[in-house]
Order: C-alpha cells, then structure tokens, then sequence
C-alpha cells in the first residue's frame, strides 16, 4: 500500500514507516480528503473501517499537533495508521465524514480536547465537555488542577 | 392522670417523632446511582453474603420520588453533577445521602478536568465512606451510621 500511495500522490507522502506489519504514512495535510478517499475507494484494498482518530500534542516540536487516524480493511484484515501535522497558528484540517460518517464523533471530540477545526463538519461542537466549557483540557499546557464552574442542565432532548 | 399505676407495665410512653424516626431508620428505601466500580461492592451489599436487608434498607429504588436514601457510588464527574443534584431535589424529605467510596467523597485518584472533587460540592452529605472499592461491610456501617443519625435527631 505504501508504494501506491507514494506513486500517486508523490510529495504528499511526507514520510512512512513500517514495525511488525503495522503500515504508518505522514500525509500532507492540505491532500488528507484525496488520500483518504483514495482509501477507503481503491479496489485493491478498500479501508471501509474508521476505526480511530486521535490527536496529539507535542508541545516542544514544530509544527506542534498531529491527527492520527486508524483505518482497516474489512475485507482484506490489514491496518494503516495515516499521520499528519498541524501548526498552531493555523489548527485546521478538513473532515473525512464525507468518506466515513463514523468519522463525525471522532472530529467532534478532537475538536473538544484539542480544538482543532475540520472544515465541513456539519456539527462541530463539542462531544465531552459541556457547551461552556473554556480551552482544550487535553493540550499539555492545560492546567491540571484547573476547576470551570458546575454547568447547568441542559435540555435532555 | 398516673399512667403507671393505672396501666401497670401494658404502656410505653414515648414521642411521636421517636416512634416515626424509629420506623423510618429499619425501612431505608436506598436509591443506588452507581456510575462506577463502587456500585459493584453495592451489589455484593444487597445480595445474600451481606445482605443489606438485615438493616431493612432492602427494597432498592430507582426513582428518587421513592426513595430517602441516595447512595451515590463512582466518580461524578462536572457534566453529570447538575444530574445528580435534580435527583437529589426530587427526593421528598425526610432524606440522607452517602458518598460511597474515594470518588464520590473526594474525586479519587482523579484530580483532573472533568472530574467533581467529591459530590459535597453540589448536595448534602451524610455519611463518607472511604475506599476504592469499600467492601460491603463498609457500605452496611454507613447505613447504620444513617440509622444513628435518624434516631439521634428523634
Ligand atoms: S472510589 Fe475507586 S472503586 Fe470507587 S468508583 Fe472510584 S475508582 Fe472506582
């Protein structure tokens, strides 16, 4: 898979690695929606599964945030972990939903923790805090012992 | 009138509020919200090896309009306390809480974001039960600790 994403979409693959079977590629992010939709359509070996999607924060590295998504192949029982980073001047990518739905609550929550934008998310808001909640809380310049004010209830339907 | 030598030893003489209290300490009706480990050792309590209903509190609710005794066991955290106190409110008086276990008292080993830093925050508590789990012994000392405090404030 890696020496078919690297022939088709050339310098948008950054960098790949391979440990015990396990395939990671570093995308571009301004290719991310291509890659992905090349993915999840090739017939080959189609990712039908959206398994994943973390966001990590590197607070002493240049561009500072990463996406990671885990996707795998029902059809052909094999994973591919695709990376990409983000600066934090400029914290947005586009969304996948439009390849998987499943992707919806992955975005909303990376957005919770680490607020990070997905351009054509139809509902970005967050997943886990509540609506008034102020910051990110899974940033690592989070205070850890910060407290925000008990929320009110909000309407169960 | 002397009530003692008319009635000889057939009397007791007592308080109204002493007989209800009375009453009312062996017919706890526990209203469990458990959202996390503790609420396991609850299930050990109310089962035949420990057996809550020694203590009358048998008959578990889960409507708090039913119910006078909320045992909040696990870790509440920020986004379901305003839930946690509507429960509290809907219950009718006269009504006592325990915080079962280190997450309910305190928040636990989870001092982070999201985690209330013990339920006293936003409700009453009557009795803390330290642990992470209680064993139910602890849990059935807590529910005569209540009984304690009914008939005290008889
Ligand atoms: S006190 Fe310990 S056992 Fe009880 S809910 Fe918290 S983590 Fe679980």
């Amino acid at each position: 898979m890696l020496e078919v994403l690297k022939q088709k979409f050339g310098s948008a693959i950054l960098d790949h690695h391979q440990n015990y079977g396990d395939e990671t590629v570093v995308v571009d992010r301004a290719s991310i929606l291509e890659v992905m939709k090349f993915l999840k359509q090739n017939a080959a070996c189609p990712f039908n599964l959206f398994l994943d999607l973390g966001g990590v924060d590197y607070p002493n590295r240049n561009p500072r945030f990463e996406l990671v998504y885990h996707l795998y192949s029902l059809p052909r029982n094999r994973r591919i972990r695709i990376k990409t980073a983000l600066p934090e001047s400029d914290l947005k990518i586009r969304s996948v939903i439009s390849v998987w739905e499943s992707a919806d609550w992955f975005e909303r929550e990376a957005f919770d923790m680490f607020g990070i934008h997905f351009e054509g998310h139809p509902n970005l808001k967050r997943l886990l805090m509540w609506e008034g909640f102020q910051g990110h809380p899974l940033r690592k310049d989070y205070p850890i012992d910060k407290r925000q004010p008990i929320p009110v209830m909000a309407d169960l339907v | 009138m002397d009530f003692k030598r008319f009635f000889g030893d057939t009397i007791l003489t007592t308080k109204i509020e002493s007989v209800v209290n009375w009453g009312r300490k062996y017919s706890l009706w526990p209203m469990p919200y458990g959202t996390a480990c503790c609420a396991i050792e609850f299930m050990g309590t109310v089962s035949s090896q420990f057996d809550v209903s020694r203590f009358g509190a048998e008959v578990v609710r889960f409507s708090p309009r039913q119910s006078d005794l909320l045992l909040v066991m696990g870790t509440i955290n920020y986004k379901q306390a305003p839930a946690l106190k509507k429960i509290y409110e809907q219950m009718c008086e006269p009504k006592w809480v325990v915080a079962v276990g280190a997450c309910a008292a305190s928040g636990g080993f989870y001092n982070n974001y999201s985690v209330l830093q013990g339920i006293d925050e936003i409700i009453p508590v009557d009795v803390y039960v330290p642990g992470c789990p209680p064993r139910p012994e602890q849990i059935l000392d807590a529910v005569m600790k209540i009984q304690a405090k009914i008939d005290y404030h008889a």
